[in-house]
């Protein structure tokens, strides 16, 4: 139902039952927030949002309070603004001056608040919380005193990720956000995903920054510095540096990277390709001996972590394949190493990603071999736009290069894995060719490709009915539990922590909107349509890589090196 | 036992006439010792007793009793209200009217009771006397009704605090108790004991002055398969004590206007949100809900009515803002005590998601009398916009201080002047804070004002919960200030920002005010002046955008406080003085050369340095490097040290 | 200790997340103050993660992570007690035993925390010593009575 009301003296049209907030952005009036985050229930802890309703004695906030017929509001009356500023100005008496060399500088909602509100002058001065850096998490930093404690990280972290490893803690000026026992973050249960930092609007939490490390290798001439990234890397890129996304935008960035100082470029979605294969192979083999349980596979680090402390009893049942990552990094280490005749040691190997938990997952036990970790350094998209600023490359112009041999080449399915359930897909897709010898008909992923955290399908390949089903972000589990609890199976089975997929990862730019998620996604299927190789096995770079490359290296013709192992872990849950 | 039980049950709890048969009043006056052939001691045993030392007494008693007169019966009673008077006890010779004394600390017993049962009374612990019909009274004793304490006050729901022992439910059913609610569970529908109580125009007596019926309403029309009625006995407030003396003195009333007010919003679960802290009056009240009990006024079907009822204590685990109801909400099931967003309303979405009805002791101490005595005569009480009593409890610098009612209406002078007795120790008067940590001042010119919901407010004084605090001269307003301002800044929860920050910068202001910096220049004294003006702005927009009451309300103290007392805020500001020698931070040490034997202590203490001096010479201060912190004061043996 | 978690787990059968603060309170009770070991326990039993159990004990002053001492101070901060003077005592316990309210001495020995009104208005400053009442209490007595206290714990 519509109905009018008034707003700075003009009228405007309000739905029965949806907020201030909601109705004045609908008609173009835009008011500050902070704590509010859309999807949400709304929390009111921030108080920026505040307007004036004639007929009450306190200002209300607009993002919790529903429009009402008889409402006179003033959005930006002196009253409102003189609060607004005042709540900023208590903000920052309490925040470090450090914006140059802040993470968010320039990027920060604070920052633009203090702007916005036109704040000139340090009114309020005051003793300040006492700084504490936790530098302890191979992924996530975090600096308690850049916090505004306007708890989307908590919200995020327990209700979109369910991983609950973070919660305020304390009360009053006291009140902090941390793990369990207030203790650093390695303890904790945190699983990389990186979903708080993604929605942090300020410095508070953000990645381990690689930069100054990758930097230093640059610099070394005796080093071979190699580069992989990964699909999802190239939109990023477009978006962070303000560019558009053509099809032909990774050949600029491989342009670019060889700028900047990488010997080598490689796709990371060869590794997906591998990755897809060998589950393919693993779910052919599990057909086969007629086993019972399902195989998940385990390319997303945060899952596996998940899995590994909150349902170790799963760990027999996940993938021991490794992650396109890690396989695009074990490949660098051996194959490349051999071709380029130096010591995998000689080799910097650095991995772009959107996702924050590979900082994690190139740190872990089973990714090394003899000591020489798969990969050296991660970098999300953020950094690594970063790092294109740094050494002041002007995109305008540049040339298309290809990417590197032997990881030069992916097929469409590699791309498809960046969006949910574009994984298992893949691995359909092709276990369907090796056994039929043709792709099963698309319209039989519509149902995988469509909303929702919990997705299944039935595939018949032959005799066999494939059982597949797809976790889209963690909230899923729960429905998964109640499928098995009504006696369901499922042969296959994909998990993914961020919501959609790593279109959503958190080395992505920040706070992106439900629609830019899914304008990545949409990008995601355009190029499958598009794309001439679909399936791994037609990509001239795999079928090199495995009819040739692996044989003529007795070293790991084996593919011992696609594999890993994962162990129930003891953190504080 | 069990006799008395069935005879109680029988006979008064389910008798269906109003009047009791002459032979049960007979045996009801039994069970309140008022036909007795034996002497009877009682002592009051609230928490503010035993503080002053009633344990102690109790012991000599009962010892006294063991040793001279085994007859007598020792009886713990509830509160009577003059803390002042504490330990208080009271004597009952048979036949003969009671008689009260005061301060009597266990050296006292042997003397007074040898005294008083052989008629030789000493007059100067005597309170008073109380009258029973057909007693014999005491020639030349005052009557405590008479004393200027209590001649002012009406006690109503106060009757039964201190006549009886609350851990005894037949005494309470004797006096009348429990029968208003097995008649409205059996008789009345929810919406007619939702009418009767909306009629009385009871209002919620923790501040805000919501009716009562009417919000019960809300949560009765709201549609739902359960509901809560939730007691907030949380008492927050730093200077309050009402409820606590309620829970101890008179728990079956409480008890049994919280089952009324469950039946009427249709809830079959209540609960009791106690204060932490006070293990005595959870025990007790967790003996009166265990009486109960047995006599069946919880449970299913209770008394055939149909209505099931069931009650739970539970303690609060120690933060001020839980006592509101969304952060109460919160506590109760398991959460951090933070506020929330309102709406929705707990009436519609309370605990759990279902309709609740929070209520406040004193609230609910009404309904068992309305219910009992009709809304007309709830409305003969008070005035015409608030009705009925309200408790206060008086603290601070009163002559005399404790729990007492009054009548609506009744001026804020009344009680300064006739039932505190006005100001210790000969003092000057200087304010009267209502409401605690959230309220506001009452200066000698506004003493008139009667105590009513809308004339308060037409000053902008907010009633409170019941904290009437009597502040005297040598008290520092701006020292008062930071301490209500301390106490709100460190129980803010947390959540909203302008409460939060707020409330942490106007205590670091107030703070700069009262202190000397190590070195006092004209920046400083501009700096300390900016961050006054701030103050004010901060206040506001605390009041204008806090998401709770705390914040909303934390800035009242300092608001009002800067009306009334603004010369003496400009005087710390600027004069760096404490007209009530406070402030540590402005006082100004010197050593008396005459007393200082030059013992040194002093100058190894001075956390500054600002001593100096040769050792067995006298020692000097050196003013311009004091900070005032009056360790040297503390440490000095002599007294040869100074303060201004 | 682990068996006496277990009895008290036991009474809270169902349990449900509103269990939680009864039931660390019971446990305080018990145990004097709540351990890791019992937080992580509890947080199995209630299938609540530990940051969330953490998360809410810290919000309430009562619960305490380190057990207190072998004598608990209480002094009465309400507002009577503060116009007659509780600041000043308040200041000289942190003096005499160099902690914080809340903390305990590294000896074990003593802990204290600032509660507001106890009841007693007319008397104050009252202070609760392991449950003793002490009333009209100054600063000067304290030394005293804490020399008197250690006094009495050492020749336990
Ligand atoms: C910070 C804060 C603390 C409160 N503390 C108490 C309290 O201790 N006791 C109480 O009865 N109400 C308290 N209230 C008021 C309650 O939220 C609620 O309004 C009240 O219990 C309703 O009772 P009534 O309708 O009987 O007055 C508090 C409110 C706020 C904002
Ligand atoms: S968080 Fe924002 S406001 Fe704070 S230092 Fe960083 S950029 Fe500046
Ligand atoms: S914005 Fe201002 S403070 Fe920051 S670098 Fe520029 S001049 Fe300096
Ligand atoms: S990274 Fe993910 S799991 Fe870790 S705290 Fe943030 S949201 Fe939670
Ligand atoms: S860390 Fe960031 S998201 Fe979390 S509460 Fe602080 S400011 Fe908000
Ligand atoms: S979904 Fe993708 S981006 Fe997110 S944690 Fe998993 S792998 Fe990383
Ligand atoms: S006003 Fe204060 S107590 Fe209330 S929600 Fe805000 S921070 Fe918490
Ligand atoms: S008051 Fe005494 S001890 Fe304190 S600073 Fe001044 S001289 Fe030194
Ligand atoms: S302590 Fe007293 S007597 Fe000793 S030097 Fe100081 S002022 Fe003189
Ligand atoms: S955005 Fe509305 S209160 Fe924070
Ligand atoms: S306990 Fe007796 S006057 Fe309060
Ligand atoms: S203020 Fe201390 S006992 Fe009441």
């Amino acid at each position: 139902m519509l109905f009018t009301i008034q707003v700075n003296n003009k009228k405007i049209k309000a739905e029965k039952g949806e907020t201030i907030l909601s109705a004045l952005n609908r008609n173009g009036i835009i008011i500050p927030t902070l704590c509010r985050m859309k999807e949400f229930t709304p929390t009111g802890a921030c108080r920026m949002c505040v307007v004036e309703v004639e007929g009450r004695d306190r200002l209300v906030t607009a993002c919790s309070q529903p429009v009402e017929e008889w409402m006179k509001i003033k959005t930006h009356s002196p009253r409102v603004i003189t609060a607004r500023k005042t709540i900023v100005e208590l903000l920052l008496s309490n925040h470090p001056d450090d914006c140059l060399y802040c993470d968010r500088n320039l990027n920060c909602e604070l920052q633009r608040l203090a702007e916005e509100l036109n704040i000139r002058e340090r009114r309020i001065r005051g003793r300040k919380i006492k700084p504490r850096l936790d530098q302890s998490s191979p992924a996530i930093i975090r600096e308690l005193s850049k916090c505004i404690l306007c708890g989307r990280c908590v919200r995020v972290c327990e209700e979109v990720i369910t991983a609950t490893s973070l919660d305020f803690i304390n009360k009053g000026r006291e009140t902090h956000v941390g793990a369990a026992m207030d203790r650093d973050f390695n303890f904790s249960s945190c699983i990389h995903c990186g979903q708080c930092v993604l929605v942090c609007p300020t410095g508070a939490l953000h990645e381990k920054h690689n930069i100054t490390e990758v930097q230093e290798y640059l610099n070394k001439p005796e080093i071979i510095k190699v580069i992989q990234y990964s699909s999802m890397v190239v939109y990023g890129i477009a978006e962070e540096l303000g560019m558009r996304y053509t099809r032909e935008f990774d050949k600029i960035l491989n342009t670019i990277l060889r700028k900047i100082g990488f010997d080598k470029v490689y796709k990371t979605g060869t590794g997906t390709d591998v990755c897809i294969t060998e589950i393919a192979s693993q779910l052919s083999d599990k057909i086969v001996n007629k086993s019972d349980t399902p195989l998940y596979i385990s390319a997303c680090p945060a899952w596996v972590k998940y899995a590994e402390q909150f349902i170790p009893s799963l760990i027999p049942q996940l993938s021991t394949v490794k992650s396109p990552q890690q396989i695009t990094g074990v490949l660098i280490k051996t194959l490349v190493a051999d071709q380029l005749s130096v010591k995998p040691e000689e080799i910097f190997s650095v991995s772009a990603t959107p996702c924050m938990a590979m900082k994690f997952e190139a740190r872990r036990d089973g990714m090394m071999r003899k000591g020489i970790s798969d990969v050296d350094s991660v970098l999300t998209v953020r950094e690594l736009a970063r790092l294109i600023r740094l050494y002041g490359i002007d995109t305008s112009n540049l040339e298309h290069e290809p990417a590197d041999e032997p990881m030069a080449g992916r097929s469409s399915s590699a791309i498809l894995a960046e969006v949910s359930g574009g994984l298992a897909e893949g691995v359909i897709r092709t276990y369907h060719y090796q056994k039929l010898k043709k792709e099963p008909d698309k319209q039989i992923f519509k149902k995988l490709r469509s909303g929702g955290n919990f997705r299944e399908i039935t595939v018949p390949v032959g005799e066999t009915i494939l059982k597949v089903a797809v976790v889209d972000g963690l909230t899923g589990l729960d429905k998964l539990r109640s499928s098995f609890a009504s006696g369901k199976k499922y042969d296959l089975i994909e998990v993914m922590t961020c919501p959609g997929g790593c279109v959503h990862g958190a080395g992505l730019p920040f706070s992106p909107s439900k629609d830019e998620i899914k304008n990545r996604a949409k990008l995601v299927y355009q190029s499958d349509e598009t794309e001439a190789i679909n399936l791994p096995c037609k990509s001239p770079s795999l079928i090199n890589l495995y009819e040739r490359l692996l044989k003529e290296n007795p070293d790991i013709s084996d593919k011992k090196i696609f594999f890993t192992h994962f162990e129930k872990r003891n953190v504080l849950l | 036992m069990d006799d008395l039980k069935t005879f109680l049950i029988d006979k008064v709890l389910t008798f269906e006439s109003d009047t009791l048969l002459p032979e049960t009043e007979k045996v009801l006056q039994q069970v309140r010792r008022e036909k007795t052939n034996k002497p009877v001691i009682f002592v009051s045993s609230g928490t503010s007793s035993v503080i002053a030392g009633s344990e102690k007494t109790c012991s000599a008693i009962a010892a006294y009793i063991v040793d001279n007169e085994p007859a007598a019966e020792l009886v713990h009673v509830g509160c009577t209200g003059p803390a002042t008077y504490e330990p208080l006890v009271c004597i009952q010779i048979p036949g003969k009217n009671k008689l009260f004394f005061r301060n009597i600390t266990e050296e006292k017993v042997e003397p007074l009771l040898n005294g008083v049962f052989h008629n030789d009374i000493n007059e100067d612990d005597l309170a008073g006397q109380t009258g029973t019909k057909g007693f014999e009274l005491w020639s030349g004793i005052p009557f405590m009704d008479e004393l200027p304490f209590f001649a002012r006050q009406k006690r109503v729901i106060l009757g039964n605090c201190g006549c009886y022992d609350p851990e005894s439910i037949e005494e309470y059913i004797a006096r009348g108790g429990y029968r208003a609610y097995i008649k409205a569970i059996r008789h009345y529908t929810f919406e007619e004991v939702c009418d009767i109580v909306e009629r009385s125009g009871l209002r919620g007596r923790s501040g805000g002055g919501y009716l009562t019926g009417l919000k019960w309403k809300h949560a009765l029309n709201t549609s739902s398969n359960a509901r809560y009625l939730i007691c907030n006995a949380k008492e927050s407030d730093p200077g309050a004590f009402t409820d606590r003396t309620i829970l101890e003195s008179d728990p079956h009333r409480l008890i049994e206007g919280i089952a009324i007010a469950a039946y009427a919003i249709g809830a079959s679960n209540s609960i009791i949100f106690m204060r932490s802290g006070s293990e005595h009056a959870k025990n007790r009240l967790q003996k009166a809900i265990d009486r109960a009990r047995e006599y069946g006024l919880f449970g299913h079907n209770i008394y055939s009515s149909g209505y099931n009822l069931d009650i739970t204590i539970r303690v609060e685990p120690g933060a001020f803002v839980c006592g509101e109801e969304t952060a109460l909400i919160n506590t109760l099931e398991g959460k951090r005590g933070m506020p929330q967003l309102k709406p929705p309303y707990p009436t519609t979405a309370g605990l759990f998601g279902k309709p609740t009805v929070i209520n406040n002791v004193e609230t609910l101490m009404n309904v068992p009398l309305i219910m009992q005595n009709g809304p007309e005569w709830f409305r003969t009480l008070g005035t015409e916009r608030s009705p009925g009593t309200k408790v206060f409890a008086i603290a601070g610098k009163g002559r005399m201080s404790g729990v007492v009612e009054i009548e609506m209406g009744t001026t804020i002078r009344t009680i300064l002047e006739d039932i505190a007795d006005g100001i210790k120790e000969g003092k000057e008067f200087k304010a009267i804070q209502l409401g605690g940590v959230s309220g506001s001042f009452i200066t000698a010119e506004n003493l008139d004002i009667p105590i009513d919901y809308e004339d308060l407010k037409e000053k902008g004084i907010g009633m409170g919960a019941g904290g009437f605090v009597i502040i005297d001269e040598n008290t520092c307003m701006v020292d008062l200030i930071r301490y209500y301002m301390e106490f709100i800044r460190n129980e803010s929860c947390g959540k909203c920002i302008p409460c939060r920050e707020g409330t942490g910068r106007m205590l670091e202001i107030l703070e700069s005010v009262i202190r000397k910096p190590l070195n006092e220049d004209s920046g400083t004294t501009l700096e300390r002046f900016k961050g006054v003006m701030q103050l004010e702005t901060i206040a506001s927009v605390m009041k204008d955008t806090s998401l709770c009451g705390l914040g909303q309300t934390a800035p009242n103290p300092f608001i009002s406080a800067l009306k009334n007392f603004r010369d003496e805020f400009e005087e710390h500001i600027f004069d760096r003085k404490c007209r009530a020698n406070i402030c540590r931070g402005l006082r100004t040490f010197s050593i008396d050369v005459d007393k200082c034997t030059g013992c040194t202590a002093c100058a190894a203490r001075c956390p500054v340095n600002a001593i100096y001096g040769t050792r067995l010479q006298p020692f000097f201060i050196v003013e311009e490097k004091c900070i005032g912190c009056g360790i040297c004061f503390d440490v000095c043996k002599f007294s040869a040290i100074n303060v201004k | 200790m682990s068996t006496d978690l277990d009895i008290i787990l036991k009474k809270y059968k169902q349990g449900k997340r509103e269990d939680l603060i009864p039931l660390l309170q019971e446990i305080q009770d018990d145990l004097g103050y709540l351990s890791e070991e019992a937080i992580v326990k509890i947080g199995g039993f209630l299938g609540l993660s530990t940051t969330k159990i953490y998360g809410l004990a810290t919000f309430y002053d009562r619960f305490r992570f380190l057990p207190s001492g072998k004598i608990q101070i209480s002094i009465c901060h309400g507002t009577s007690c503060f116009l007659n003077g509780s600041q000043s005592i308040i200041n000289k316990i942190k003096e005499e035993t160099g902690v914080l309210p809340g903390h305990t001495t590294r000896d074990g020995n003593f802990s204290y925390e600032v509660v507001s009104c106890m009841g007693g208005c007319c008397n104050g400053p009252v202070i609760n010593v392991n449950g003793q009442y002490h009333t009209h209490v100054k600063a000067e007595q304290l030394p005293e009575l804490i020399k008197r206290l250690k006094y009495i714990i050492e020749n336990d």
